[in-house]
């Protein structure tokens, strides 16, 4: 604008010449801008492609596991038991119950091993030459335990010979799937020459198949057979957690949103409050895990491991969030409709749920699912309250021991069977991603259609 | 909208409601610890709920022989851990800590072995290395013609012509392990003894001399051996401090060093002629037996001869077994209630 006196004073054709080059520069900065911003769009794109493509590229394999076929015969000569206990007449089901624990007591204590042994022998080429503790090395240790629950839970199997599908042992599956490098020599190698070379035997004959890693979803947890770990525990300890979160924070938020926005009167104290609601959903998630060690574990003494704490502490720290957004929303209604009910005789409460509240359903739920996708993801409270333990179990209920999905993953990460659970690690972290890009997608679809209705 | 404000209640009263709803009792055994520990009593706690029907499969959770103890010292009660693993003795002043706590019926349970081996890239040059040389390598101060200079040291070949020309670089255990004080004992101080501290020393300048490592070199780690690992690929110059199990799982990516000329092998261990070997422990929380079901069937499965016995599954994974008669005697005294 400074210039335009000095312009006018010009003649046509320098006027021209000055606009032109003015322009150029306007329009070379913009252009500058623009790149810049494409420049990181692209970079950041480009960061999470590369994260995805590493994870993809590590954890696909992870889906696929190593079956092993054997025909086990159910030896009368190994399995020297007695026959299963048949509940009598008249026996109560204290008695029965004990009885029939102790029959499976001593199942389980008789040497499976040995079973297992002989069924890898019958599939083996007639003469191989291996030794019993290498060729036990080709299945998973939990193929023993899988014979024998089959035994239990048919006592009449015994002398019987059965097709049963066991896991090839985790070592047996970075052989199968070059996990490991195949051109070490013996001795940095896990498995043994000759099991090496039954392995191989197997994958020939068909006795070794691939197939979905039914395990890593339908499985818990384990470290005395890896190629049998699961994430099923931690699932459920998962939503145990989540579900926590959505009774407790959801209502609590939105009432607390409701009270501070229609009701409580506009004081020192209520800035207060809402200055330090701001401050709380900046607070790093670990000092809410320091906080719920204190106060759920310590003072409380609700159990440790569990997901009823981890979903207490999650709720705290998701509550801010929630608060926040539906005051947000709140705000953003027009006050011609509070007004308007109001004028027809409404009582406050009656707007607010009647009229208000509706109106604001769209953003609350978004955010609800917002956050407890968030929460979903959080691990440093978790690893304070104990839940980084080992759990070879599914939870029953919220107060038993469990672990959660990132949990998991920073689990396996540690484990010393680097080869095999790298994959897994990946892997995991595909099945904790696909959950987290559902929930958004979910927020992203109630949003669009109920605004739509609205 | 009703439906939001009962709902809300309902939530509240059940939030406010579970201090008292948890009176049921805990039934699944709760155990924490050492890391190296960890893998052993994992496996033992799966094949514990597989065979015995009874019983829930206990949980186990890691944080380091200090850190097991410390959570294991908290007090008596269901909301406390009952059996906390470890890599070495319990110290005086966590029984005190115990003690204080009311924690006053522990009881020690020694299960077997566990070798500590260096261990380097499997592609660089091999190391045979003494206590000596490792002492030389990571003392902040070192005696040089009867007194204490500042460690002069860079490659491995300043040290011993034997040693190869490489840059010194080391990544032990972080004080919360129970591995790292067997490494002091077995490694630092038998080093020091071997290479001969200035007699005239104070004992507190002794113990300086003894635990003041350099900095620029020795990076102490305080999570798993996986670090240590990820130390070893970001720098391959690195020397890592790993247990033999866990060194047996990563045979593809790790050489190990001999140490005083004997290769690290679960043999060498038992045998006593590898050097630098320490016992695994669990202590019980003699409190919570018949309180917490299962834990002197865990104990006594624990310690049975196919589990940690020769032959037996843990040492599959990597445990050095102990001799049964050993075993016979802990179990004995574990019965009995001895300390």
């Amino acid at each position: 604008m400074t210039d335009t006196p000095r312009v006018a004073t010009l003649t046509s054709a320098e006027r021209t010449r000055l606009i032109h080059s003015g322009l150029r520069r306007r329009h070379l900065s913009e252009q500058v801008f623009k790149g810049l911003g494409l420049a990181a769009i692209i970079l950041a794109l480009g960061f999470v492609a590369l994260l995805f493509a590493d994870v993809l590229r590590k954890g696909v394999p992870a889906f696929v596991q190593s079956n092993l076929h054997l025909a086990v015969t159910y030896d009368p000569a190994i399995i020297a038991v007695e026959p299963a206990p048949i509940r009598e007449a008249g026996q109560s089901d204290a008695d029965f119950r004990a009885v029939s624990l102790k029959w499976q007591r001593d199942v389980a204590l008789l040497n499976w091993n040995k079973v297992v042994e002989a069924s890898l022998r019958a599939a083996a080429p007639v003469g191989f030459e291996i030794d019993s503790k290498q060729i036990l090395t080709t299945a998973e240790t939990d193929a023993r335990h899988r014979i024998r629950e089959l035994f239990v839970a048919d006592p009449t199997l015994l002398g019987k010979t059965v097709e049963v599908e066991v896991l090839a042992s985790a070592n047996a599956a970075n052989w199968i799937k070059g996990n490991i490098d195949r051109s070490l020599p013996d001795t940095q190698q896990q498995l043994s020459a000759p099991a090496r070379a039954l392995i191989d035997q197997f994958t020939a004959n068909g006795t070794i198949s691939s197939g979905f890693a039914w395990s890593i979803l339908g499985n818990v947890d384990s470290r005395a057979a890896p190629a049998a770990a699961g994430l099923a525990g931690a699932f459920v300890g998962s939503l145990f957690m989540m579900l926590i979160v959505v009774v407790l924070a959801v209502p609590i938020g939105v009432a607390s949103a409701i009270y501070l926005e229609e009701f409580a009167p506009k004081s020192r104290l209520t800035d207060f409050i809402e200055v330090n609601i701001n401050n709380l959903a900046a607070v790093p998630s670990i000092v809410f895990g320091l906080l719920g060690a204190a106060v759920f574990i310590n003072y409380f003494h609700l159990p440790l491991s569990a997901p009823i704490v981890g979903g207490l502490v999650l709720t705290l720290m998701t509550l801010p969030t929630i608060i926040i957004a539906t005051r947000g929303a709140l705000l953003g209604v027009s006050p011609a409709l509070r007004q308007a009910a109001l004028g027809m005789g409404a009582s406050k409460t009656q707007m607010v749920f009647h009229h208000v509240l509706p109106v604001t359903l769209p953003s609350i739920l978004t955010a609800t699912i917002l956050g407890v996708a968030h929460a979903l993801g959080e691990t440093a409270p978790l690893l304070l309250i104990g839940m980084k333990a080992f759990v070879a179990s599914v939870p029953a209920t919220p107060f038993d021991q469990a672990t959660a999905l990132p949990v998991q993953i920073y689990l396996w990460q540690g484990n010393e069977n680097r080869n095999f659970f790298e994959p897994r690690t990946a892997a995991a972290i595909m099945v904790l991603l696909a959950l987290m890009i559902t929930l958004n997608g979910f927020a992203i679809y109630l949003r669009s259609r109920l605004e739509k209705r609205a | 909208m009703k439906f939001v404000l009962t709902v809300s209640a309902l939530a509240l009263v059940a939030a406010l409601g579970t201090g008292t709803a948890f009176a049921q009792g805990r039934d699944t055994i709760q155990i924490a610890g050492s890391s190296t520990v960890l893998p052993f009593a994992s496996i033992v706690a799966e094949e514990f709920g597989a065979a015995f029907p009874e019983y829930k499969t206990p949980v186990v959770g890691s944080g380091g022989t200090g850190g097991g103890l410390k959570q294991f010292c908290e007090g008596v009660g269901e909301n406390t851990i009952d059996i906390a693993n470890a890599s070495r003795p319990i110290k005086d002043s966590e029984r005190e800590a115990c003690t204080a706590a009311g924690v006053t019926d522990i009881r020690e349970i020694q299960f077997g072995y566990d070798g500590i081996v260096f261990a380097s890239s499997a592609t660089g040059p091999d190391f045979a290395l003494t206590p000596a040389q490792v002492y030389l390598a990571i003392a902040a101060q070192v005696p040089v013609d009867g007194a204490l200079v500042a460690n002069p040291y860079t490659k491995w070949s300043e040290i011993d012509a034997s040693l190869p020309d490489q840059a010194i670089s080391l990544a032990i255990p972080g004080a919360n392990h129970g591995t790292r004080e067997v490494f002091q004992l077995e490694v630092v101080d038998a080093g020091a003894e071997a290479v001969g501290l200035p007699d005239a020393l104070t004992a507190e300048e002794k113990t300086a001399a003894l635990t003041t490592f350099r900095q620029d070199v020795v990076v102490e780690i305080s999570g798993d051996y996986t670090e240590t690992l990820a130390r070893l690929s970001s720098n391959p110059d690195t020397v890592g401090v790993f247990g033999l199990s866990f060194y047996e799982q990563n045979k593809d990516t790790l050489k190990v060093a001999t140490v005083n000329g004997v290769v690290p092998s679960a043999d060498a261990v038992a045998s006593g002629e590898y050097p630098v070997s320490r016992p695994l422990f669990f202590y019980v929380k003699g409190q919570h037996l018949g309180v917490i079901p299962g834990i002197e069937d865990y104990v006594a499965f624990f310690l049975s001869e196919g589990i940690s016995g020769a032959g037996g599954t843990l040492e599959a994974a990597g445990l050095i077994p102990q001799p049964a008669d050993k075993t016979a005697e802990i179990m004995a005294a574990f019965e009995a209630g001895a300390m």
